[in-house]
């Protein structure tokens, strides 16, 4: 999926992925994508939640070698 | 859409309550909450500068002062203090996991507009001053504490 902006959260541990995913969300514009990239265990419960909270879609995720994906839509 | 409220109580002076709380705080706030923590009793510690400030203090105070941990780093653990040698290993696994340490959480917070605020009785019983505590915090006591609480969606104490 082409991502308006990709964020490397790699390697952060709880709460570092969800504060860079809001900052780095704050700079796009309402329908953009944004691509997290993520190893915390609890990035997909976490981001779901948070972007749920916060009226963005999660549109999709995907896991490869324990590198967790998650393309969200600025709502 | 009026923001929502979260409150924490910092009542703890340990370095892995501390922990927990500014997590929470961090993570409210990355969640756009309107983030205060109370800091009373022990979790003002939590506020005080790692360096001595020259203030006036009785005796009493000056002892207080001495067994206290001075700044967020020096606290020690809630279980397994190992008499100082369990928050050191804490740190290595910590640092090991890429999980940030408290001194960084509370800057951070700071960073992300969470509000911190010190019980000023509470910092008349254990005697200590303005001048020891970190730059811009609040000084409040029960009544602003409840004022924030009252609209709270999340209200915890720790």
């Amino acid at each position: 999926m082409k991502a308006n902006k990709v964020l490397d959260a790699k390697g952060l541990a709880c709460p570092m992925p969800i504060i860079r995913t809001k900052k780095a969300m704050g700079e796009l514009s309402s329908g953009e994508i944004l691509e997290v990239q993520a190893t915390d265990k609890g990035a997909k419960s976490d981001l779901t939640a948070w972007a749920k909270a916060g009226g963005h879609e999660l549109v999709d995720d995907a896991e490869q070698d324990g590198v967790f994906t998650f393309w969200l839509k600025k709502g | 859409m009026e923001k929502k409220k979260t409150t924490i109580v910092l009542f703890s002076g340990e370095y892995d309550k501390a922990m927990a709380a500014y997590i929470i705080a961090n993570g409210a706030a990355a969640y756009d909450h309107e983030v205060t923590i109370f800091h009373t009793f022990w979790g003002l510690n939590a506020l005080r500068k790692d360096a001595q400030v020259p203030v006036k203090k009785t005796f009493m105070e000056k002892m207080f002062g001495k067994m206290m941990p001075r700044g967020a780093d020096k606290m020690g653990l809630s279980k397994m203090n190992f008499a100082g040698m369990g928050p050191k290993m804490i740190k290595q696994v910590m640092k090991k996991h890429n999980a940030m340490p408290l001194p960084d959480l509370i800057e951070m917070a700071q960073e992300q507009g969470v509000n911190l605020v010190s019980c000023t009785m509470t910092m008349d019983l254990l005697g200590l001053q303005k001048e020891e505590l970190l730059d811009d915090i609040e000084y409040a006591g029960v009544a602003a504490y409840l004022g924030e609480a009252s609209e709270g969606n999340v209200n915890l104490f720790i």
